[in-house]
């Protein structure tokens, strides 16, 4: 794979740990917000490898995760309807509504159906004008380009069978969330590199100067995450609250101005609620009017009674960096990928799942207990 | 916009439609004439132009091994395979990695009313084309036909039996503490290409099943000498599944070594795309071999004479602890657990 071995060059990651090791003098707490960056460093073992003073905890920035549970018990009344196709990306059928999950429905006779781009579905809505088809657009500004432009296809295609059930979600309210909660240990961010390539890094110079917290757009492989720790590392050392960019092979400041124009036509900002956070103001998007003829929330009115998340599942606290999925009480015994309480032990990017893949638990003997059980 | 042409003939039952027809699984005369004419003209042989209820065999002289497979795969054809091909090496590769010599095939056909007659023809073809490269003999069958939407276009189901090889004396049980973990070749291939086909994605066009019968591969690594313990192939789930049932099952755990497990450059692009790990996609044409430390470098040679075998290398090994677990060791030192693939995220490749 090209442009991708360089960074997970063994010797570039032993000089850049050393570097760390050197630059590392008190205790910091810093948080990367996105999950597949987390995932990247408990599955090459960086989050070991580093100094014990620098303690990382993990975001919020994986979007299945923070879909609440309202919207995934709103996704499967809607993909039950028998004239519904519901189109979904692959991660978000395993998610735990209040009943069931997406698997459960499509074996109750749903057509439920994996995409790989939104587009997809309005393809298929094309070909098959009896349908109603419904794409669920969720993730952060990394995603909400693509569904944008599903939504002008659609449009032009003059499809009157394509809706979208919108859930949207700004990564910028969240890192304020963290911030300003009490009881925060977060210090500085290691930023999710695929939303500033859409969004650009502009937003967060104001943050950064606010909060008096370094910001470090980052990439994803190890050697960026390493170098986004040690530009990090280098600023909190320093006394600096600067925001800076190791992604630069990937991120331009003004990021992808086509992408955030078709998000900025089709959607804009709203209130929303965030699983296990509540409502988060100004932290979500949704169609704009022009097109709430395509809004699967209004084609199909809900008729069920309102989500209540369970209590047992603490992923509020994990995804805001207060609770580490290890120290769950839930995580490896009441929770499992088989049997989840929450969508981070299922997502591809959740915390819980990454430490569950990996084997990162606190208690050895539960571990092989409850891998065993399954 | 294209329009469609409707036929207004009707759609009699006739052995010259192109289509198959309830009346085909009958049992009646297009019945017995579809079976004569697609089905018997490609495996003609002694045991089954008979076409008896059942196939009479000849005493083979040592213990039997049998073994059943069904392919379901989506689409039928594939880059590097078909429905056809795979049925018939998945039963001969579930005979082989249990150390038989395969030698008799039972083939059931289910059909989805409406699949037209040059598709099966070509997946027959295929099928004969695998069985003759396999050495093995198509003994009795059953064909059935289904109602449009009962199956998808084609299911295949074939049984296999095999005389087990003196030479072979494999099982968990065998497996020893500082056992050698030997891979064929390169990972994931058949997954990565059936879904890439199925999805329409343009992965490259590198990407082929890697679909083979491994009986010939396993016969050249038992008569090498090498002290072969475990045998098996690592179709769905992949090598993961594969190492997960046999720590399970044993007191032992397994270390991989991740810079050592062989990947294309096209299947290690398409993982890095679509979020998957080579370790848990499926193969139809890979051996994975554990056999013991001190002749592991002799069955490594012996396995790489072999063309399916070309690419074979050494992976990893068994060692006591954590029991249970299995283990892989990354490029900067670091060890973690390897986790199975739950759920299916790619769903009916074989």
């Amino acid at each position: 794979v090209k442009y991708v071995d360089e960074y997970r060059d063994p010797l570039l990651a032993e000089r850049l740990l050393a570097n760390l090791q050197k630059t590392v003098t008190r205790p910091w707490t810093v948080m990367e917000v996105c999950g597949g960056q987390t995932h990247t460093l408990v599955r090459s073992g960086i989050d070991q490898m580093i100094p014990n003073k620098l303690r990382l905890v993990h975001g919020p920035g994986c979007p299945v995760c923070v879909t609440p549970l309202e919207m995934i018990d709103r996704s499967m009344e809607i993909a039950s309807r028998p004239d519904v196709t519901f189109c979904s990306f692959g991660d978000m059928l395993r998610v735990p509504g209040t009943a069931c999950d997406l698997l459960g429905v499509r074996a109750a006779g749903g057509d439920v159906r994996v995409v790989y781009s939104p587009l997809d579905a309005v393809v298929f809505a094309q070909k098959n004008p009896e349908r109603q088809v419904v794409f669920f657009a969720v993730g952060f500004e990394t995603t909400a380009p693509a569904t944008a432009l599903a939504v002008r296809q659609a449009r032009r295609l003059g499809l009157s069978n394509f809706s979208m059930l919108v859930s949207h979600v700004l990564v910028l309210p969240a890192m304020a969330l963290i911030v300003n909660a009490p009881g925060n240990r977060v210090q500085g961010f290691l930023a999710a590199g695929h939303v500033c390539t859409v969004m650009g890094y502009e937003q967060y110079h104001d943050f950064a100067a606010r909060h008096d917290v370094p910001v470090v757009v980052t990439g994803f492989e190890p050697v960026d995450l390493l170098e986004g720790l040690l530009m990090l590392a280098t600023q909190l050392e320093a006394g600096r609250f600067k925001v800076e960019n190791q992604y630069a092979r990937s991120v331009a400041p003004e990021g992808n101005r086509h992408a955030q124009r078709a998000i900025a036509e089709v959607y804009d900002v709203c209130d929303r609620p965030w699983r296990g956070l509540g409502v988060l103001p100004m932290s979500g998007l949704r169609l704009r009017p022009a097109y709430h003829d395509m809004d699967a929330e209004l084609r199909f009115p809900s008729t069920a009674p309102s989500s209540i998340e369970p209590k047992e599942c603490r992923s509020g606290e994990v995804l805001i960096g207060l609770l580490r999925p290890d120290q769950c009480e839930a995580f490896g015994t009441r929770c499992t990928p088989e049997h989840p309480l929450g969508a981070p032990m299922v997502s591809s990017e959740g915390a819980c799942a990454a430490y569950w893949k990996y084997g990162r638990f606190a208690n050895s003997d539960l571990k092989s207990a409850s891998r065993r059980d399954g | 916009m294209k329009s469609t042409t409707f036929s207004l003939t009707c759609p009699a039952p006739n052995a010259d439609n192109e289509r198959i027809q309830l009346a085909h699984g009958e049992g009646a005369r297009l019945s017995r004439r579809l079976i004569r004419q697609e089905i018997l003209a490609a495996f003609a042989n002694p045991f089954l132009t008979p076409l008896a209820d059942g196939a009479i065999l000849p005493d083979l002289g040592g213990k039997l091994v049998m073994t059943t497979d069904s392919s379901v795969v989506s689409p039928l054809f594939f880059p590097g395979g078909d429905i056809g091909s795979l049925a018939v090496n998945g039963a001969v590769n579930d005979l082989a990695v249990s150390g038989a010599e395969p030698l008799y095939l039972s083939v059931a056909l289910i059909l989805e009313e409406g699949l037209p007659i040059p598709t099966l023809r070509r997946i027959i073809g295929s099928m004969k084309e695998a069985a003759q490269a396999c050495g093995v003999s198509v003994v009795t069958g059953d064909t059935k036909v289904v109602p449009r939407g009962a199956v998808d276009q084609i299911f295949i189901c074939t049984t296999g039996i095999g005389r087990l090889r003196s030479d072979a004396n494999l099982g968990v049980h065998r497996v020893r503490n500082g056992d050698k973990i030997l891979v064929s070749g390169t990972l994931g291939d058949h997954g990565l290409a059936v879904l890439s086909a199925r999805e329409g994605l343009d992965l490259g066009d590198q990407l082929r099943s890697d679909t083979a019968p491994l009986h010939r591969l396993v016969a050249t690594l038992l008569e090498s000498g090498a002290e072969v313990h475990f045998l098996r192939d690592p179709t769905r789930g992949g090598v993961a599944a594969v190492l997960h049932e046999l720590v399970e099952r044993s007191e032992f755990a397994v270390r991989l070594d991740e810079v050592r497990l062989p990947v294309s450059p096209s299947a290690r692009g398409a993982c890095e795309l679509l979020g998957l790990d080579p370790l848990h996609v499926a193969n139809e044409g890979k051996l994975v071999a554990i056999v013991s430390a001190d002749t592991a470098d002799a069955a490594v040679e012996a396995m790489r004479r072999h063309p399916l075998g070309s690419q074979t290398a050494m992976v990893g090994e068994v060692v006591i602890s954590p029991p249970g677990e299995v283990l892989l060791a990354n490029c900067f030192g670091q060890v973690r657990i390897m986790d199975e693939p739950s759920g299916a995220p790619l769903p009916r490749i074989c």
